[in-house]
């Protein structure tokens, strides 16, 4: 079974995030590989060491991309393809699915993972989007997946209520926090992820067209959250702590 | 043609309450974008509910009735949402940030091969271009985004968008579509959760417990002060990853992130992962025995305490409080 991961290097989840001009500032960021793509990767290892098989990584990113890679490799996966063009840059959501489905198609896994969403852009969009280019089926926000012959069944939380789904492969499947735990790379691991290949592909390289890239919408400016305004503290024992919170809540607050 | 088409969720032959927030939010919209709005309402025997959206602010509501539509699926259900875009036109379309519309508008978008902006929290018309707002890793900071072309598809976080005032002598002409149905991914089995339980991000009022609780067993306490303020339980993420509680339940960065009317956090020291998943709240209430705590920088309200007995006074004066009111 080839399983393809799909990882993006994110700012750490500790992380301050700065503004300047009107960005964040990149210089003071501490990169990981997004929690949610963790997940997906330490699926696809549990897979392979069960039926057999191979993981490769695809990420696409400017130069520092590559430390994820390395990270993903001394998990375990066996490969990594690393998807680097300057024509990349400014690909919103859309064009960054185009980018990651035409490598897929290169590599014609039987099922792609990923993480339900990447922390920091927050869009939760690329396993729809990927499943829809490659025209395939997607389960999103996975709990718990398990592959049969040619078929996975793939549990997913939605509002209230966890759902039962059966998709056919390949199949792009989306991985949400609870579906597993993370392995540690072991100093083995380091060791070899070394000597593991990492290839790096331009836009040429995959015949992607520079329409597919052309962004769709663009982020016009970054602001800090509005701040919140002084904390009342209040006083007393707990009883009067008590009885006047809840009268703040109601006359001052209005919110019960 | 301009218009804005949205995407209506329902469950349990009910309209969800998102679905309205984003017909109340196209009806606002189209006063500058123009043009009809159009709901889009897929399911088997649906079409009762065409006219509370219509009360709410559809000019059109966009019918697929079919036996085969009746558990949701991604594929028919974006073919439904993209065939409903081709036709119309529209210059904007919407759709709840929902587990369902989360799932459904990456793929209509990809579709259409429209711009996609994710959990909107505000929009703005400029020069007749829809201009979005919306929070970033986790609400640490906020974007406006632009769309180039058209349709400029958004989804929208469920609480924020405040309901239109329902008139029932609103009308909407009520159109039949029909779509393939076939799916290659489909959904087997549903497991519903207790009932009356309250979904984190569709909640009102939000208790949510931490470290301070020191232990799975205390967690009682936190259950029973939402239940006397009716309120849905959330969770820091240092008791989750303990196990004290499922990841449901997470508030933060790599769980839920919340925007309810008020926020009570209970032992919970205030990390930035989690602070960034609550901070949009309306009103937030932090109770933490140590004063110092970074809860207490986003708090409204703050008390200094120990939670094993702050919290069961809280709990009893909750109660007769909502006793004395009704």
């Amino acid at each position: 079974m080839k399983i393809v991961v799909c990882v993006k290097q994110v700012p750490d989840t500790e992380t301050r995030i700065r503004i300047a001009d009107g960005k964040v500032a990149e210089s003071d960021v501490n990169w990981i590989v997004s929690p949610y793509d963790e997940f997906a990767l330490e699926e696809a290892l549990k897979i392979k060491e069960a039926k057999g098989g191979e993981v490769v990584l695809l990420s696409l990113g400017p130069e520092r991309v590559v430390s994820a890679l390395r990270s993903g490799l001394a998990m375990g996966a066996d490969s990594a393809i690393h998807l680097k063009d300057p024509k990349f840059d400014e690909a919103d959501t859309l064009g960054t699915a185009h980018a990651l489905a035409a490598a897929v198609k290169t590599l014609s896994p039987d099922l792609v993972l990923t993480g339900q969403q990447g922390v920091g852009g927050d869009n939760s969009q690329i396993p729809g989007m990927l499943a829809e280019i490659l025209d395939w089926p997607q389960v999103t926000v996975a709990v718990k997946v398990e592959v049969q012959d040619g078929k996975a069944v793939v549990e997913r939380e939605i509002e209230g209520a966890r759902e039962t789904w059966e998709t056919t492969l390949p199949a792009v499947i989306s991985a949400q926090k609870g579906l597993n735990e993370p392995r540690y790379a072991s100093l083995k691991g380091i060791m070899a992820a070394k000597k593991k290949l990492i290839e790096t592909k331009d836009a040429a390289a995959m015949a992607i067209p520079a329409e597919a890239l052309a962004p769709k919408t663009r982020i016009a400016a970054m602001e800090l959250p509005p701040s919140r305004g002084a904390v009342k503290m209040i006083e007393g024992d707990p009883e009067t702590q008590s009885r006047e919170l809840l009268r703040l809540l109601h006359e001052e607050a209005k919110v019960i | 043609m301009p218009g804005i088409v949205t995407f209506a969720e329902h469950r349990d032959g009910k309209l969800r309450r998102p679905s309205l927030e984003a017909v109340s939010e196209a009806r606002r919209l189209a006063s500058s974008l123009r043009g009809p709005v159009t709901a889009v309402l897929v399911g088997p025997g649906v079409e009762g509910l065409a006219a509370e959206l219509a009360a709410h602010g559809a000019d059109k509501v966009h019918v697929f009735d079919d036996p085969a539509l009746g558990a949701y699926a991604t594929e028919p259900y974006a073919r439904a949402l993209a065939q409903v875009v081709t036709e119309a036109k529209p210059s904007a379309v919407l759709v709840p940030a929902t587990a369902m519309g989360k799932d459904l508008a990456p793929r209509a978008a990809a579709r259409l091969g429209a711009g996609l902006v994710s959990d909107c929290v505000s929009f703005a018309v400029k020069d007749g271009r829809l201009e979005a707002r919306r929070p970033m890793y986790a609400g640490k900071a906020y974007a406006t985004v632009r769309w180039e072309g058209d349709p400029q598809m958004a989804t929208l976080r469920p609480n924020v968008f405040p309901l239109e005032k329902a008139d029932a002598s609103r009308k909407a002409e009520v159109a039949k579509g029909q779509v393939d149905t076939s799916a290659r991914a489909k959904v087997t089995a549903v497991h519903a959760a207790a009932a009356g339980k309250v979904e984190l991000t569709e909640a009102q009022i939000i208790v949510s417990g931490g470290r301070g609780l020191k232990g799975p067993e205390n967690f009682h306490l936190i259950q029973g002060l939402a239940d006397a303020l009716g309120a849905a339980v959330g969770a820091s993420r240092a008791v989750v990853d303990a196990g004290w509680v499922d990841h449901q339940f997470q508030v933060g960065q790599t769980g839920k992130t919340v925007s309810p009317t008020l926020y009570v956090a209970c032992g919970i020291s205030g990390a930035i992962q989690h602070l960034a998943g609550m901070s949009s709240s309306k009103t937030i209430v932090a109770i933490n025995k140590d004063p110092d705590a970074p809860i207490f920088k986003v708090a409204n309200y703050g008390l200094v305490g120990d939670v094993f007995e702050i919290l069961p006074k809280l709990t009893e004066a909750a109660k007769a409080y909502f006793a004395a009111k009704h």
